[in-house]
Order: C-alpha cells, then sequence, then structure tokens
C-alpha cells in the first residue's frame, strides 16, 4: 500500500505526462503481481463496489473529527473531493502500513457484507493508522475512482514498457470482464488465452476534431463522408450464438438495449460491428434527449421499450466470420458490412413493410463528394438530420486503436448560441473550489400578468479562461444577492453567450427547454442586460 | 464583562470607506481615501494610497512609504498608546509579517480588537502574535475551515531544502513562489545556503533591502538582464506568483516550480496553477489556530471579516459566541497566484 500511495502522489503531483509513465513502468517494474493487478483494475475503473455508502462516511468522519455533520459537509464542498476532505479532517499521525494493496482491497470486498458497526470500526482503525497521503489513498479506493489524469491509455503504456508487450494487444486484453479479485497477472497480462476473448471488444478508434480548413485534407475523393449520429458509441459482437453489446466506456449494456437481441438470429457468429445506438421513437431518429431516458435504466420497461425503441447505425466492421479485419482498408470493411447488412434482412423480413417488425439494425450512409464545397454544404444540413455534423475517414485507413490523428477527422457543426443574463454561481468543485466557476443562466421571458422575468435555462462552468474566472468570482463576492449553502443568488448584471451543442423540449426543465453541452462562449461585457436573448428566441432553435 | 449601552453606536462600524472609529474619526486599514487611518500591516488590501495621515507600528513605516511613496505616517512602538479623543489605541504583534500589528481600541472600558490579518507560529522573522484580552475580536478567517492543519514550519522547511538539494543533483533550477513581503523574506530566511546561493526577482529584491536593516536575511542575489542561465543552475529563485508563466521565468530553463500558501492543503490548488510541486506554509491561523485566539482573547463577541466568513461564524455561534459576519474590501491569502495579493499590485 505504501508503493501504491506513493504511486499516487507522484502521478497526482506532475502534469507531466513522460512523469508519470515512468512512475508507472517503475511500479510495474518492481510491485507484487497481485497489487499490479489490482492497480490495473482501479486505474481503468474497476474497482470493487463501495463497501461503505458516503453517508456513513461523512458521518462516521465528522464525528472522529469532531466536528459537526454541517461543517463538514461545507468543508467537503469547498474540497471538492470526499476522500481528500476526510483525510484533511480527521486526526492526523504521521505513521504507516505495510499491508499491501491487495490486501487492503480484499479487506474491502469482505467488509461490504459486515454490519455497521463493524464497517465503521474497520474505518476508525485505519483512519488513524495511516500517514495523511495513505488515508486519502485509503478512503479513495473505498469512495471511487482517482481522477488524477491517469487515462487507461497511459497506464497501458507504461504496462507494455514493463512488460514488453504491445501495447495495442495489452489493451485488447483488458478490455471487457475479468475479475481482479480472480485473476492473476499471467493469465491477465502474460499468457495468449483464445477462450476468454468471447466476449471482448476491440478498443474503439476515436477521431480528433478537424483542425484548420477542410481543403487541406487534400484530395476529396480519397475521403468518405458520413453523418456523426449523437447517440452511444457502441461494438455489438456475435460470438457462439452469443450478443454482447459494449459501450465505449468499456461498459456491457446488453440488457438495456434488448433490442438487439433479434440480431443473434440473422448476423453470423463470429462479428463484430461498430455503431451507434440511437433512439427511433415514432419510427425516425429521435434527440439524445430521448436516448437519456434509456441510459440509467438497468431493466427498460415494456412502456418505455415501445415509446423510445432503440437501432443501432452501422459504421463499421471489426470482425467478419470470427477474424479481426481492422488492417483491411475501411472501403472494404464497408463493402463487407454492407453485405452483411443486406443479407440480415433477406433472410428476415424481404419486403420491410411493417416498421415495428423491422430488424433494430440501420447502416450510417457513406457519402462521396467531388468537391469540398459539396460536402461543406451537406454539413449544413446536419442539424436537420438529427446528427452533430460529419465524420470524415480516409477511404484507405484501418481501423486503429484510441484517439488518433490522421485517418478519421470529425467535423461538427457550430454549436447553437444565445446570449444569457448570469443569475446564481456556486464554488467549483476541486481544482476550482475556490472561485464561483459555476453559473446559472436566465434569458428573458413575459410572465402571464405581462411582466418581464428571467427564467433560467442552463447551467455551465467551462468557457471562459482563469482570469476571465477569477474576475467574474471577485464580481459575485461583491454582488451577492441571497446565499442557499453554497449557493449565492447575484445582480442580474453579466450577459454571457452560451453555446450548446443540441436542443429539445423537456418537462423536467423550468424553461420548457433542455440543452446539451452548454458552456460559455464569450463574455458580452459590451451587452446590458435588455440586451439578452428571450426564452422564446431559444424555443424558436428548437427543430 | 463589559456591558454595552443598547442606545450607543459601537465603537466600531462597518462602513463603505472601511472599519470606522466614529468618536476618534478614525478609520482602520480602510479602502477609500480618508484622513486617518491606523494600518495594521503592508499588504496592499490593507494599506492603501491617498490617505492623509497613516498610523502604524515603525517597522511598518518603512515598507508602507517603500510602496506609496511620500506619505505622512507615524510610526508606532507596541504597546504604546495614543488617544485621541478619549478613545485609547495601541498596536500589538500580530506575527503576520513583519510590523503587522492587531489594532487595541479601548473606549469606557470597551475594548475591540482588530487582528489584520496574524498567524500563531513564530516564524523566525517578525515579532509572534501575541494574545490581546479584548470584548470585541474582529477577526480574519482566511483558513476557517477543519480542513486547513499546518505542520511546523521546520518539518516544511526540511521538505523545501531536501527539494531544492534534489533539484540541485538533477542539474535544475528550483523557482519558488512567495508574495514579495512577507512569505519572500519567510522563505529567503530559512533555506539553507549550503546547498547554493539564493537568487531574487527584483520585487522580491527590492522589498527584502528595505527589511535588511530590521533583520538578518541571508545574501541574496537580484536577476538581472546580466544574469547568466548558467549561473542559475543548482541555485534557488524566489519570485512572486505573478511571476509564473511569465517570459522573465523562460529564462530559467531547466527550472522547477513551487509554490509556499495555505492553499497547497488542496491537491487541485497546485495542479490547477501547473506548479510542480506545493508546500503548505501560510502566513495565517489554520483552524485550531483561530479557535485558540480567540479563546485566549476572552471575547464573546466575534466578528469575522474574510475568508470562509459564514461557516466560521456559523461555527462559532453554534460554540455559544455571540459572532457575525461583515463585509470588508481585504483578500486574505490569495488563493490565486496571479492575482496580486498587496504586495505585488502596482504602486500608483
Amino acid at each position: 500500500m505504501r508503493k501504491f500511495a506513493q504511486l499516487i502522489k507522484t502521478l497526482d503531483s506532475t502534469n507531466k505526462t513522460n512523469i508519470k509513465v515512468a512512475a508507472l513502468t517503475e511500479y510495474f517494474n518492481m510491485a507484487d503481481d497481485h497489487d499490479k493487478v489490482w492497480t490495473i483494475a482501479i486505474l481503468s475503473h474497476r474497482r470493487p463496489p463501495r463497501p461503505v455508502n458516503t453517508t456513513l462516511l461523512r458521518q462516521w468522519a465528522s464525528e472522529l473529527a469532531n466536528i459537526p455533520l454541517w461543517l463538514f459537509e461545507e468543508s467537503y464542498h469547498i474540497v471538492g473531493d470526499l476522500a481528500e476532505t476526510i483525510a484533511l479532517v480527521v486526526p492526523s499521525t504521521s505513521s504507516s502500513t505495510d499491508k499491501s494493496l491487495t490486501q487492503f482491497l480484499e479487506e474491502m470486498i469482505i467488509l461490504k457484507k459486515k454490519s455497521d458497526q463493524d464497517k465503521k470500526s474497520y474505518l476508525y482503525q485505519n483512519w488513524k493508522a495511516l500517514d495523511y497521503y495513505e488515508r486519502f489513498v485509503f478512503t479513495k479506493l473505498i469512495t471511487g475512482g482517482f481522477r488524477i489524469g491517469v487515462s487507461q491509455k497511459l497506464m497501458t503504456r507504461a504496462l507494455a514498457k514493463s512488460t514488453q508487450i504491445d501495447e495495442d494487444i495489452l489493451a485488447y486484453k483488458l478490455m471487457g470482464n475479468w475479475d481482479p479479485s480472480t485473476i492473476s497477472f499471467q493469465k491477465l497480462i502474460l499468457e495468449e488465452n483464445e477462450s476468454d476473448f468471447l466476449s471482448k471488444p476491440y478498443p474503439f478508434y476515436l477521431a480528433y476534431a478537424l483542425e484548420g480548413e477542410v481543403e487541406n485534407l487534400g484530395d476529396v475523393s480519397k475521403w468518405s463522408v458520413e453523418h456523426k449520429w449523437d447517440g452511444i458509441r457502441c461494438q455489438v459482437i456475435l460470438r457462439n450464438n452469443e450478443i454482447f453489446v459494449w459501450s465505449r466506456g468499456e461498459e456491457l449494456v446488453t440488457d438495456k438495449y434488448p433490442e438487439f437481441e433479434s440480431l443473434i438470429d440473422v448476423i453470423p457468429n463470429g462479428t463484430v460491428i461498430d455503431g451507434e445506438i440511437l433512439p427511433f421513437p415514432k419510427g425516425e431518429i429521435g434527440t439524445f434527449n430521448d436516448l437519456q431516458k434509456r441510459i440509467g435504466r438497468k431493466t427498460v420497461s415494456r412502456t418505455l421499450l415501445k415509446k423510445i425503441p432503440v437501432v443501432l447505425k452501422a459504421y463499421d466492421l471489426l470482425e467478419w466470420k470470427g477474424k479481426d479485419i481492422r488492417e483491411k482498408p475501411f472501403m472494404e470493411r464497408r463493402r463487407l458490412l454492407e453485405q452483411l447488412y443486406h443479407k440480415s434482412f433477406n433472410t428476415t423480413n424481404p419486403d420491410m413493410a411493417n416498421i415495428s417488425d423491422r430488424l433494430p439494425l440501420y447502416i450510417s450512409e457513406t457519402m462521396h463528394f467531388d468537391t469540398w464545397e459539396a460536402l461543406t454544404e451537406e454539413r449544413e444540413l446536419s442539424r436537420e438530420k438529427h446528427s452533430e455534423g460529419l465524420m470524415l475517414k480516409r477511404k484507405d485507413s484501418p481501423y486503429l486503436v484510441g484517439r488518433k490523428k490522421g485517418d478519421w477527422w470529425k467535423w461538427k457543426v457550430d454549436p447553437l448560441t444565445i446570449d444569457a443574463v448570469l443569475t446564481y454561481a456556486m464554488r467549483g468543485h476541486g481544482r476550482r473550489s475556490n472561485l464561483f466557476t459555476d453559473y446559472t443562466f436566465a434569458l428573458w421571458n413575459e410572465s402571464e400578468d405581462g411582466e418581464k422575468e428571467l427564467v433560467t435555462f442552463a447551467k455551465a462552468y467551462s468557457g471562459l479562461t482563469d482570469a476571465e474566472f477569477r474576475k467574474v468570482d471577485n464580481w459575485i463576492k461583491k454582488n451577492t444577492l441571497e446565499r442557499f449553502g453554497p449557493v449565492r443568488s447575484v445582480t442580474p448584471h453579466h450577459v454571457f453567450e452560451i453555446a450548446f451543442e443540441g436542443i429539445a423540449p423537456s418537462k423536467r426543465h423550468k424553461s420548457g427547454v433542455a440543452t446539451r453541452f452548454p458552456r460559455i462562449l464569450r463574455w458580452r461585457q459590451d451587452k446590458s442586460i435588455h440586451e439578452a436573448n428571450t426564452l422564446d428566441d431559444l424555443k424558436a432553435l428548437i427543430i | 464583562m463589559y456591558l454595552s449601552n443598547a442606545m450607543e453606536k459601537p465603537l466600531l462600524e462597518f462602513t463603505e470607506k472601511g472599519i470606522y472609529c466614529a468618536k476618534a474619526k478614525v478609520y482602520i486599514d480602510p479602502w477609500k481615501p480618508v484622513d486617518n487611518a491606523i494600518i495594521s500591516h503592508g499588504h496592499a488590501d490593507h494599506s492603501r494610497w491617498g490617505h492623509k495621515h497613516y498610523i502604524t507600528h515603525h517597522s511598518n513605516v518603512p515598507i508602507i512609504k517603500h510602496r506609496l511613496g511620500d506619505i505622512t505616517v507615524a510610526g508606532k512602538e507596541w504597546g504604546e498608546s495614543f488617544t485621541v479623543n478619549n478613545v485609547k489605541f495601541s498596536l500589538h504583534p500580530a506575527g503576520h509579517i513583519i510590523g503587522s500589528s492587531q489594532i487595541r481600541v479601548e473606549h469606557k472600558g470597551n475594548v475591540w480588537v482588530f487582528t489584520g490579518d496574524y498567524k500563531t507560529e513564530n516564524d523566525g522573522v517578525c515579532v509572534s502574535y501575541e494574545p490581546v484580552e479584548c470584548h470585541t475580536f474582529i477577526t480574519e478567517c482566511t483558513f476557517g475551515l477543519p480542513a486547513f492543519k499546518w505542520t511546523p514550519q521546520r518539518e516544511v522547511f526540511e521538505n523545501i531544502n531536501q527539494w531544492w538539494y534534489e533539484n540541485k543533483s538533477e542539474g535544475k533550477t528550483s523557482v519558488l513562489f512567495g508574495y514579495s513581503l512577507g512569505k519572500a523574506q519567510r522563505l529567503l530566511k530559512h533555506l539553507d545556503t549550503d546547498i547554493g546561493r539564493i537568487y531574487t526577482h527584483g520585487a522580491v529584491e527590492n522589498m527584502t533591502e528595505v527589511l535588511r536593516p530590521l533583520v538578518d536575511f541571508p545574501k541574496t542575489v537580484r536577476i538581472t538582464k546580466e544574469t547568466k542561465k548558467q549561473e542559475l543552475i543548482g541555485n534557488i529563485v524566489i519570485a512572486p506568483p505573478s511571476a509564473h508563466g511569465s517570459t522573465w521565468i523562460r529564462k530559467m530553463v531547466p527550472y522547477v516550480t513551487a509554490a509556499a500558501s495555505g492553499w497547497m492543503t488542496f491537491r487541485g490548488a497546485r495542479r490547477r496553477r501547473a506548479i510542480d510541486k506545493g508546500f503548505v506554509l501560510s502566513d495565517h491561523c489554520d483552524w485550531q489556530g483561530l479557535l485558540d485566539c480567540i479563546r485566549s482573547t476572552g471575547a464573546e463577541k466575534i466578528i469575522c471579516t474574510h475568508g470562509y466568513t459564514e461557516i466560521f461564524s456559523r461555527y462559532l455561534r453554534e460554540q455559544g459566541y455571540d459572532a457575525r459576519t461583515e463585509e470588508t474590501q481585504y483578500e486574505g491569502e490569495s488563493s490565486e497566484l496571479n492575482t496580486p495579493d498587496g504586495e505585488d499590485i502596482k504602486i500608483r
């Protein structure tokens, strides 16, 4: 545990990637095999289920710190991280532990089933016995993931350096379902083991946003173009008469989308499709807002299934007849995908007349343009088509691993924007915990009695420079109207241009409108609040 | 215990110009120009430009003269009392930076103390904080949260010197950020000059020169246009936080940066500023320090001016104090590196 805590401390105290990789590599070189497996698990978001709920953690930590619970909560709000808050407020010691990381995690797994009294004494015993940083790491293992700027990719790179195994192969080995408490380092990393690969997806190939002018990509005829659909990127795997659906977040979501079970009968074994899960209410592509109603649900009711069915929009074919075909050129993979697509309909429902019987499988149409101008015009149609913009893929590109530049680019439509008034502010979290950086914005609306009022429509906390945040923070502190716990209402005075990706009607929002990815584009110091937009202006943006 | 007459105005009021004693027509650390100002210490949020008469501790006189230029200022000793219209004033050590005072105000047995900024630990540079008994205690609470606990400065400096030593062995220049008035002198006072030479940014050097007659500091070398990059390697540079990210600092490559501040308690604070290392070292009280000081004054009424005022005063009320918050324009230890905390504000 001491080594692991030291590793986390090193990772957390540098912004430099090469130092992080070096620290991880060194750790993988010297750590015990089982500690390595747990470290890989933790850094790839596979920690064991939380053994103690946070309500109890907060309560017990404030008791041990001898402070009232509200004061603990206020401190938590300012520190921004529960484990860090606990490690800071409980009495400090300078002692340390000899127990291994694996021992701690095994104890935590058992702890989950124990009584509250046992849990409390376990926590007290460790909080009292560990120094500040170990205490923080220990608590972090209980509460959640480490957000220390170490991506799975970075961890894999270090692991590759330490084991001399190819990075892409490691990425593949680390995907899917494996249990850190039973699997050995030998089996997970070192052994070659084909039978484990049944449910395994391939690492996703991700595109960077287009930089500069699209013409700079050269010869337009070398590029295949698709719309960029706004759903959940996924891989659908058919192997051994089973179907597995993986989201890009490496979550197995097969049970959430029972629609896809019907694919088992028509798609042959040994097939992996890369695609997008899209909501399909009323027989056409819906908005992300529709999909949101499905995302959180583990079990889906029949009514919801009927109201918001989902479909798979297929982009690419990664495995065909049991063979990894990612090395083949994009156009070749597409040809096979289209073949598969047409064939699957021929075997079931040749006339495709009845939509409700139709397979939930669609293909993302590829387009080919003679000029960049024509391509640019197509992009303008994106919003109407409920897409986020265009995807540009080189016709001869292989399917790579992770985010890579060069062969694939995403070219999103420009965001929608509106000028809104700052009305509430909240302290930021974590690294911004001493500044008011989380803002609520409002638009003008005429109430029933003809009064003009400001109606909240979105929250945003990114888009300003640090210097601007400091200025706004300073202004907020001097222009607070009321305080509601961590939130302050401020004098309506400042106008900000807010950008967002999508917009949809919503019953859950006071304004009646939900916006997607709202963020601050600019501080409009040139505008007075009376020049801000109205709610009707916003509603007019809904297609 | 002093019983105040309900009809009477409070001895000190919070006005739009600053804290005001109406009976003596004197302001304490005012933020707008006034005739008579008693000044707690030299940081710019407490000692502003444009007052007609300044009164402050004599060791603060050269500091504010350096910062504010030609002003009319009277220097006082610790505990030396002076009376204006039956109100008795005196200054007492606050331990924040050189020349920093608490301001004691007494009228007809009613005693108020204004802390300015203060800390409990003896920092080896300025005169230590001394508790002053009073009825009403006006306190800062920059770090008024139980998350803040300082470690003894001896340990902190061991770590700072160790860090310097390690950077030196890697052939790098150490750049340590601290405000040019207060923190910078505290840092250079305790650096281990056996490791190497101490270089200073101009703002730090200017202020240190002003203070050399008052305190014995190790030798420092001002960085000028003539300073060679090569000669800096392995040595340490003390610079104000505003130098971080400036073109001035690029001269130091290869360098490693660190900041010394109470805010370095938070993991995120260091990372946000893209600084390599953070040392928790503050010239303000930590949570326990604030509570201990308040207890030792015997005060029943507490007024919190800057910092986590709402939270801290609520806690005090639960502990049985009559505590409240007043808005001021004091900033405490700025949480932002590039925000000038007083001394780095440009001199008008």
